[in-house]
């Protein structure tokens, strides 16, 4: 029912705020329409093509298959936080360089998804990049160049990394 | 033609110092787009935005006897509830006809049903409420009572007397039909010493944009102005279309186009719901929002390739092709889509089977027929991959009857690369191909003979793998004889305005649109080599009606060849008028300097003799300094539109290289190549990549993607779970190559390059099954997609 | 498609759960939500109230004790993935794991929400009838356990009463002589399984002993194949595979006998899997 808002406060790319949602409200829908983050974007509403992957407390999910009022009391990042950090740079700059994405529409979740694989270290080979990023749909570039542009930043950290 | 190398090369017209043609310079809009800061149409919000949700029919064909809304206006949120009936007094009804496709007939459309509804999924009522969910909430309440009419399912029985006709006035449920017959083609199979006859099934699909189609129309009632932010490929087709159903001027209209998240021809038609949309915001005075969620994606994006093709192809011993010929059957929907129409996929098979070939014998029949399910229209490659697959299936098939290598099927019937400029037995004009450098050089980078050579050995251990072929042609940069010349105010030409700003950057305004291929950078690209600045220094707009020349958008592989060439012309107009100003600023001929790296040059030499910012500096703030006379002009627009050609085709040949699980059916693909001929090169990066692309969709075709119908006209898997579109973790690595095949219908020689992936995969995955299973006896499979189910029963398993 | 209105209430206990599915008839637990939202996005499910168990404390865990492996209902499938606990002692379940969707589904969805979903086509609802598992449920007259074998009712329908949560999955712990097997075939990875196979046995050394053989994909629940277990104990694969008494209806991926097939090809491949000397 239209007026059945409940108060939420939880912390957006670093950002502590409240906010009063419907409980039907996906987490996806919540940052695009309240809080106008919208590099997040709705693809299926189902879960499957992984467009609307963000980070909460520290893990992908599905922000459509998230409501706001689960994340009272939660820490979300969005392409927009991942992005103003640095946290994600050598990704992004690896996809420009490689053309990994084409209309952009996948390429936050993508990205997401990426760094979820390479923060764990390592050098994953081909076939696990494809394996892991096998819940993000791309229509445009048919996954060669993101997995060139994934491998190549993996083999850049764990040069940096064997530097230290 | 020469084996390009990922350099610039060395051509006449374009050889500049620093030019970046042939060079893979990253897209200017990249950055945004990777840190989430894409302005996508379901991006934007403006003030006292509504949203529009759709009742929609769930029966395939249904009359519609009552609406009733008035529960529906006391829903929270509610606006309004529109129904089809009123909206007809704002918008007018549209028929998808054109006059080159003779005979071609269609209904007239509405935006939202009146009488009766046509297929799953059409909008039978509308509802405009503050949130999309609330919207949702009121679309529950409409009450519609329907009676159900029996529905046309049927593609082969749709012609029958016994079956009913959906539209009275049309007399039957034909759409279009057409005839061609070339040479002696009944003498050339008896004359055979092998004829192959088979008949390919092509599963319907879609598009699957990862953004849905979105729209947002805002009707300013104080400015009789209508502004549509619209993800479409053809903003001025839009623009057109929405001024002449409203009863506007094109000046009353503007269409704006952002980012798009994917389109590949699903955005280039018009749709019903969208263009209620539009007229809901000139009923309501403000603006409204629609975006298709995806389950509504599935009934109402165009379909595409729901083809039922009968092949023939005879040939001697000697591998000489004798004849071919094909019986084509199509079920579109029950219009044909506006303005393209549904019979150009069709009438695009009739026009390139078997066109790479020197066959002079040819015979093609195709009908197109209406049925009760979601319509269907032009959706990357547009008949292509359906042609190449009949006419590359039945070319393998003969080769294997005969006992002759499918390469050297090949190498024996393909045109010679020496014969041109020449004619397709079914009339297309080729200026200049590559069938043979393209197959050498494929040969050599797949290392063909070391395949086989593997194949072979792990034959033996039971392990099946195939190698697949399929050689192509491909329409691109169209002239006006695709769409023009049959009525349609689709524009062919295009435009681009370019200016020297005050500080000596550049800017160039488009028709040309980008969803993503990378039209805005290879503008740029053209822009900056033919003026002279350094690309950092170059801005591009595109996709809006109020700021652009008139340009066509983006489609059928035209963005390079005709909106680069445009950029190419009007870069060099404006390098003639600035050195017009330097020369007189400089006390020199004109014609001795150049532009160099944003700098006025001596051209013999190179000397640096001013800098373009302190000539911009002059000539907008101290022009009392200039000789007398001298306007100083630095903005340019030059058009282009093909003369010499209908289409520049281009050519090229793919390889798939697949093993097939024999206990279970499963394909898995090892590797895919294509070798492409687009003409120049402008971005050899961004090329692949369109490639890589393309070849994908057109997997996904080959082994996933069918949009399933029951007979009572339901789609039953129109989710993304039961839909299945090609993920990262079944498909390839992919390689490319390129032959070089300029076309001099323009300076830069460039042809499209955006379709051809999608034209040639579907036929050399199906080859390679095959070839993988033949010596198990299998029956050769032509039924797409070849799910594990169809391979089984083919291995007599199931 | 966005959700038809609901209510929402964070459950701070079991008990407190139990209690408002018993004061309101249509509400709904949510757990993981992965399968739930999806179908309330699509308006497939409507109900009037929410009760998110995700707070409750204790109902996520893993240990091994008393012969047996217990998870938590509310475990999540990435932490059933990490864990050493489940690697060691219920290997069967590890194997199972990443085939269950995908990195960002698995980081929300639980092995009860899966478990009590029941999907035919879900990978743990047969991994707990290869291991002879049990079910504990917590409801209006406390705690009681539910053999795998008594779980799986019919189609989505469990023996979860409207007022249960299941609350804990115990399965015997893996032994020196325990034999695992699994295989699915997805046309993609992470998709529903078209068929699958979780399977366990107990090794003598020579031949198997207490065999257990469940399918997925192939009815309204998994099932065991018991007639082709007891074949296998004899180590006829062939027979076994005559044996398999399966009548699969046609999906939109493949044909009923198309699964049967299938399911013929898992058991051979599951059954080399069983019979080979563990790592």
């Amino acid at each position: 029912m239209s007026g059945y808002a409940l108060d939420i406060s939880l912390t957006v790319n670093g950002e502590r705020l409240s906010a009063h949602v419907e409980p039907r409200k996906t987490l996806v829908d919540f940052l695009r329409d309240d809080l106008s983050l919208t590099g997040s974007h709705v693809g299926c509403e189902h879960g499957v093509c992984g467009a609307c992957t963000v980070r909460v407390n520290g893990a992908i999910v599905r922000g459509c298959l998230m409501l706001a009022v689960q994340c009272d009391g939660a820490t979300v990042e969005t392409i927009e936080g991942l992005s103003d950090s640095g946290e994600v740079a050598d990704l992004q700059k690896a996809f420009e360089q490689r053309n990994a994405l084409q209309c952009g529409y996948c390429t936050p979740g993508m990205i997401a998804t990426a760094q979820d694989l390479l923060k764990c270290g390592g050098v994953p080979g081909r076939e696990e990049i494809r394996e892991h990023i096998s819940g993000n749909y791309c229509r445009c570039t048919g996954y060669h160049a993101i997995v060139d542009a994934v491998e190549a930043v993996a083999q850049a950290r764990a040069r940096t990394q064997m530097k230290k | 033609m020469n084996i390009a190398e990922d350099s610039p090369p060395i051509l006449t017209a374009l050889d500049r110092p620093n030019s970046y043609i042939g060079r893979s310079v990253p897209r200017p809009n990249l950055q945004r787009l990777a840190q989430g800061r894409g302005q996508y149409v379901s991006d934007v919000t403006l003030p006292r935005m509504a949203h529009v949700a759709f009742v929609r029919s769930p029966h395939a064909h249904a009359r519609i006897v009552s609406i009733t809304t008035e529960s529906v206006k006391k829903s929270p949120g509610v606006i309004a509830a529109v129904t089809g009936a009123e909206l007809a007094k704002v918008m007018t009804p549209w028929v998808g006809v054109l006059t080159h496709l003779k005979g071609l007939k269609s209904a007239p459309q509405p935006p939202i049903a009146v009488e009766r509804a046509c297929w799953q999924g059409e909008a039978v009522c509308a509802v405009v409420a503050h949130t999309r969910a609330e919207a949702e909430d009121a679309c529950e309440l409409v009450e519609v009572s329907y009676e159900e009419l029996p529905a046309v399912t049927d593609p082969e029985t749709a012609l029958d007397p016994k079956t009913p006709v959906i539209h009275a006035s049309l007399g039957d449920n034909l759409c279009f039909e057409r005839k061609l017959d070339v040479g002696a083609v009944d003498k050339a199979f008896v004359e055979s010493d092998a004829v192959v006859e088979t008949t390919f099934m092509f599963g319907r699909h879609t598009g699957v944009t990862n953004e849905p189609r979105a729209i947002v129309a805002d009707w300013n009632a104080s400015e009789q102005r209508m502004t549509v932010y619209q993800g479409t490929q053809a903003p001025h087709m839009m623009q057109d279309l929405f001024a002449k159903h409203l009863g506007l001027h094109h000046q009353q209209v503007r269409v704006v186009t952002k980012d798009v998240g994917g389109s590949f021809g699903i955005k280039v038609h018009t749709y019903a719901d969208e263009m209620a949309t539009v007229a809901l915001s000139k009923l309501l005075k403000r603006p409204v929002k629609f975006v298709a969620d995806r389950i509504e994606s599935f009934v109402t994006d165009i379909h595409a390739r729901d083809h039922r093709v009968k092949g023939k192809i005879g040939v001697r011993n000697d591998g000489t092709i004798t004849a071919f010929e094909i019986d084509d059957l199509t079920g579109i929907g029950p219009y044909s889509v506006y303005p393209r129409t549904s019979g150009i996929e069709a009438n695009q098979i009739v026009n390139l089977t078997g066109g790479p070939y020197a066959c002079p014998n040819y015979r093609a029949q195709t009908r197109v027929v209406f049925q009760n399910k979601n319509v269907m229209c032009q959706y990357r490659a547009v008949g292509h991959p359906i042609a190449v697959a009949v006419t590359e299936g039945l070319i393998e098939l003969a080769a294997a009857k005969i006992g002759m290598d499918p390469l050297e099927l090949r190498r024996r019937n393909l045109i010679a690369d020496d014969a041109y400029p020449t004619q397709s037995t079914s009339g297309l004009k080729f200026e200049r191909l590559s069938h043979h450098e393209s197959l050498a050089h494929l040969d050599a980078m797949m290392n063909y003979a070391g395949l086989r050579a593997e194949q072979k050995r792990l034959r033996e251990d039971g392990i099946y793998r195939g190698i697949g072929f399929a050689s192509f042609i491909e329409v691109t940069n169209p002239s006006a004889a695709f769409y023009g010349v049959g009525g349609a105010r689709i524009t062919s030409q295009d435009g681009a305005t370019v200016k020297l700003d005050a500080q000596g950057f550049v800017s160039v305004a488009t028709g040309v649109t980008e969803q993503g291929q990378g039209a805005e950078a290879v503008v740029a690209q053209c822009l900056a080599t033919a003026f002279g600045v350094p690309i950092e220094k170059v801005r591009v707009t595109t996709g809006d009606t109020d700021s652009t020349p008139y340009g066509g958008g983006t489609w059928a592989s035209r963005a390079a060849g005709i909106g680069g060439e445009a950029a190419w012309q009007a870069g060099k107009a404006l390098r003639a008028n600035v050195l017009a100003v330097a020369g007189a600023m400089l006390q020199t001929n004109p014609e001795a300097l150049d532009i160099c790296n944003g700098v006025v040059v001596d051209k013999a030499g190179g000397n640096e003799r001013l800098p373009l910012e302190e000539l911009a500096r002059v000539a907008y703030f101290r022009p009392d300094t200039l000789p007398a006379g001298i306007q100083a002009e630095l903005m340019a627009t030059r058009h282009y539109v093909p003369r010499a050609w209908p289409f520049a085709f281009t050519n090229g040949m793919q390889a798939s290289y697949l093993e097939v699980d024999v206990d279970t059916g499963f394909v898995k693909l090892l590797k895919h190549w294509c070798v492409e001929d687009c003409g120049t090169i402008i971005n050899p990066q961004l090329v692949d990549e369109q490639i890589r692309g393309g070849v994908v969709q057109g997997i996904g075709a080959a082994l996933f993607e069918h949009c399933r119908y029951d007979d009572r006209g339901q789609l039953l898997n129109g989710n993304m779970a039961d839909y299945l579109v090609p993920m990262a973790a079944e498909m390839p690595d992919i390689e490319c190559g390129h032959c070089v095949s300029p076309t001099g219908d323009s300076e830069l020689g460039a042809k499209g390059a955006g379709e051809a992936g999608t034209a040639g995969a579907p036929g050399s995955v199906m080859n390679a099954i095959n070839d993988a299973l033949r010596p198990l006896g299998a029956k050769p499979l032509t039924d797409m997609p070849f799910t594990p189910d169809k391979i089984l029963r083919a291995l007599g398993k199931v | 498609m966005k959700p038809a209105p609901f209510a929402y209430k964070k459950a701070r206990s079991v008990e407190e759960a139990v209690a408002l599915l018993g004061q309101h008839k249509d509400a709904r637990l949510l757990a993981g939500g992965q399968s739930l939202i999806a179908t309330l996005n699509m308006r497939l499910s409507t109900p009037s109230l929410l009760i998110d168990i995700n707070g409750i404390s204790g109902l996520d865990g893993i240990a091994h004790k008393g012969g047996k492996v217990e998870i938590g209902a509310l475990t999540r499938h990435a932490a059933a993935e990490r864990s050493e606990t489940i690697a060691q002692h219920a290997p069967l379940i590890a194997r199972a794991m990443p085939h269950i969707g995908h990195v960002a589904i698995r980081n929300r969805g639980t092995l009860g929400g899966s478990i009590a979903f029941a999907d035919p086509a879900a990978e743990l609802p047969a991994c707990l009838l290869a291991l002879d598992g049990e079910l504990e449920a917590t409801g209006p007259k406390g705690k009681r356990t539910i053999k795998a074998d008594d779980f799986f009712k019919g189609l989505f329908e469990t023996a979860l009463g409207p007022q249960d949560v299941l609350t804990a999955i115990r399965v015997p712990a893996a032994g020196k002589d325990t034999r695992v097997g699994f295989a699915e075939l997805a046309r993609r990875h992470g998709d529903y399984a078209i068929v699958g196979l979780a399977a366990s046995a107990r090794t003598t050394g020579k031949g198997l002993s207490d065999v257990r053989l469940a399918f997925f994909g192939v009815g309204a629940t998994a099932v065991r194949a018991r007639k082709s277990e007891a074949t296998l104990v004899d180590g006829d694969v062939d027979a076994a595979i005559s044996a398999l008494d399966l009548a699969p209806n046609d999906d939109v991926q493949v044909t009923g006998a198309v699964k049967k097939y299938l399911a013929g090809v898992l058991l051979r491949r599951v059954a080399k899997q069983l019979m080979e000397a563990r790592p």
